[in-house]
């Protein structure tokens, strides 16, 4: 009885019309107030043969006649009030169906489907249970990340990490909705989940040793929840040690490693001319491709001058190109010959499946991070797609998964040189060698529309201009009703997960990250504890 | 109200409707009150609609006669014959009949017979009968010389009465009425304002 009544709380009303495309119209009942609806809430609607389980995309109000508009009840009295409520007037929703959960053993095993069809007229609509939300989104085990909970509800919901990293995915929202926290979030999970390891190009430094919440409270990085899975790598050892962070690598790069692809892709930030970019090539040919930059640099005024007139480059091009490879000079972390090959070190610590955080310090701009993101990950990539060819000979095992995570991505990945970046290559093709990215944006519609559209899934904080609505929701099916839920987003701690690790688009509360107990959920152990863990662990070695 | 009496008989009837005359005068029950009269196939069941007194004879008028009394009831004293040349008469609308043991709220194959007694309803009869509200649409379409939705309000009310939660059962034929009047919402406002 307490269950049955309990069922009736929960009924919002009937499917009265709709199509697939476009979703189901649903007439509340009397009893359901629209003030209670929200847009983003889950529904299960009971068809004939298959249950459904859908998604609010819309709360309209209707009357059943236009002249009750025109002349309105008198509701200052309750009775009347209560009367017309469900009857001349009601609510109405617009839910659209994702998918079907088959009420036959088989397809139980099956699992939830995409709804390939409505349900019938006036079936029963009521909200999703936990049950249901379980159901679709499974709980968490060796492959499901937990990453928050839907709107209104408890239960979790679960990110499919192994699917997750088998593509390129992205991360989206404005300035200050959260992206970085659902960020650490996502590396936690590939991390705990062992389904990848990570390259992180941490323009600010917030992700390895610690990050700051919007009200300036400390949050623990990934190098302190999991000290042995993660090293940071710094390219300015000098703001690592004011910020007490301890690094395992200081990451310096020589001239000979900057190609003039490199130099190409800085066009815009070193202020360059489409001529002397073209140039650059001119004088690696010229020069040799590990020497041109440091000789270049080191011409005095007199060799300049011989040099450009044997190559025949104009004067001004020449010294626009001198002014902007000056430009270089400030990067301490540019050194004419690199002791060592940051390259092989950075390998070196994902083949041991450990993550790598590189902190860029104080060279927090863009060219900086353009030109160590591009030439480090372009080294990887090859090494990569050696690798993944070796093992279509046999030689070796799989390469581990990588996944390269860039902000900022917009400024890598746009229309102009997306072609050209290895990132662009990586979000196109690299899948098939196992490297994939994790983009991390605020102005999605400056990214490529062909990359975007090969982003397996996005997870997306809220945006508000139009533009970038529609480039993240390009090629989703239920466009227009999911632009509602996502332009309805909170500022804080909302995000709208949809793609390939989710069986349908969701909007979750995220997770808590932050507090002493979320660190210990997401495995963290404190000092006297690991030590506890690490003397019990020695135990059993030795018993 | 709780127990049956037998009230009057038919002396006029069609499917939709019939006229009963009352026993004694001015004992009509009240205007949208429940009545029903038997038949062989079962109880037919109607609201009274409209109540009327009148002189028995067509063609002879009631005169005034109260002129030198002092109390109208001294009238009828002074003037006995007055109760046999006068009679009250009810007219009541069909809204549902009894077959066997199950209740339908739509009109029964052959009207009332004539002379047929006519009895006031008993409270868990009338409670039976409302529980369901179809028999509201015979009412709203009816065309009758009286205003029909004073008739509704008088029935609602007094139903209303009968059952535990009467706010509840108004609420309920509150919102049936709202679906049937959908398009005219100056009348569902204005009946509405009537059931209470």
């Amino acid at each position: 009885m307490a269950n049955q009544s309990s069922e009736e709380q929960t009924r919002l009303g009937v499917v009265v019309s709709g199509s697939l495309s476009r979703g189901v119209e649903v007439r509340l009942d009397a009893s359901v107030s629209v003030e209670d609806m929200a847009v983003g809430r889950y529904v299960a609607i009971e068809g004939a043969k298959h249950r459904f389980f859908g998604m609010i995309t819309d709360v309209s109000l209707e009357t059943i006649d236009p002249s009750v508009a025109i002349t309105p009840p008198d509701i200052s009295d309750p009775f009347i009030a209560q009367v017309i409520t469900g009857t001349t007037t009601y609510g109405k929703l617009r839910v659209l169906p994702m998918l079907t959960i088959g009420g036959d053993a088989a397809s139980i095993l099956e699992g939830p489907q995409p709804a390939k069809t409505v349900p019938a007229h006036f079936s029963a609509v009521k909200l999703a249970s936990q049950r249901d939300v379980e159901i679709v989104f499974g709980a968490e085990d060796e492959k499901r990340f937990y990453v928050g909970t839907p709107l209104d509800m408890e239960t979790k919901v679960c990110l499919n990490i192994a699917e997750f990293v088998k593509r390129s995915n992205g991360v989206f929202g404005k300035s200050g909705t959260g992206k970085t926290f659902l960020t650490r979030l996502l590396l936690v999970g590939m991390l705990q989940k062992n389904a990848a390891v990570s390259l992180v190009f941490d323009m600010h430094s917030e992700y390895g040793w610690e990050g700051k919440t919007e009200k300036g409270y400390k949050v623990k990085g990934l190098k302190q929840l999991f000290p042995s899975k993660v090293a940071i790598f710094t390219l300015d050892e000098e703001s690592s040690k004011r910020r007490r962070v301890s690094t395992d690598v200081v990451v310096r790069i020589g001239y000979d490693e900057i190609e003039p692809e490199d130099i190409d892709l800085l066009r815009q930030t070193l202020n360059l001319t489409e001529v002397s970019a073209q140039t650059v090539y001119q004088l690696a040919r010229e020069l040799g491709d590990r020497k041109w930059l440091e000789t270049v640099l080191n011409l005095n005024e007199d060799d300049g001058k011989q040099l450009i007139a044997r190559l025949n480059i104009h004067d001004s091009t020449y010294r626009n190109l001198r002014r902007g490879l000056e430009n270089l000079r400030r990067f301490s972390f540019l050194v004419p010959r690199a002791r060592e090959n940051s390259v092989q070190r950075i390998l070196e610590y994902l083949d041991r499946g450990i993550n790598v955080i590189l902190e860029f310090g104080r060279f927090d701009d863009f060219t900086a991070y353009i030109l160590v993101a591009n030439l480090l990950s372009r080294r990887i990539h090859t090494k990569y797609r050696e690798n993944a060819e070796r093992e279509m000979g046999g030689e070796v095992a799989p390469p581990r998964p990588l996944v390269i995570t860039i902000e900022e991505a917009h400024r890598f990945l746009n229309t102009e040189i997306s072609s050209r970046t290895i990132f662009g290559r990586i979000a196109r093709e690299m899948r098939k060698y196992n490297v994939t990215l994790l983009v991390i944006d605020q102005r999605p519609s400056g990214i490529d529309g062909e990359v975007m559209s090969q982003l397996g899934t996005k997870i997306t904080c809220l945006l508000d201009d139009e533009r970038d609505i529609d480039s993240v929701l390009t090629g989703t099916s239920g466009k227009s009703e999911l632009k509602s839920v996502l332009s309805k987003l909170e500022t804080k701690q909302q995000a709208l997960i949809f793609g390939h690790a989710v069986p349908m688009p969701v909007v979750i509360r995220t997770r808590e990250y932050g507090t002493a107990d979320s660190y210990k959920e997401l495995g963290f152990l404190e000092a006297a504890e690991l030590k506890k863990k690490t003397e019990k662990d020695m135990e059993d070695l030795w018993a | 109200m709780d127990k049956v009496s037998k009230i009057g008989e038919v002396i006029e009837a069609s499917s939709a409707e019939f006229t009963a005359q009352c026993y004694k005068l001015h004992q009509a029950p009240p205007l949208g009150s429940l009545v029903k009269t038997q038949d062989k196939l079962g109880d037919i069941y109607g609201v009274i609609y409209n109540v009327e007194t009148h002189s028995l004879e067509p063609g002879r008028r009631v005169v005034a006669r109260g002129e030198n009394l002092e109390a109208e009831e001294e009238i009828f004293k002074a003037n006995p014959q007055l109760s046999r040349l006068l009679t009250t008469d009810f007219r009541v609308l069909v809204a549902g009949h009894v077959e066997g043991k199950s209740w339908h709220h739509y009109l029964p194959p052959k009207p009332a017979s004539i002379h047929s007694f006519v009895y006031t309803c008993q409270l868990e009869e009338v409670r039976a009968f409302t529980r369901s509200l179809d028999f509201l649409s015979l009412i709203v379409n009816a065309r009758i010389p009286v205003p029909v939705d004073e008739v509704i309000g008088a029935c609602l009310r007094y139903a209303s009465q009968v059952h535990h939660d009467h706010d509840a059962f108004l609420v309920k034929a509150g919102k049936e009425l709202a679906f049937m009047l959908s398009t005219d919402v100056q009348r569902l406002n204005s009946l509405l304002k009537r059931l209470k």
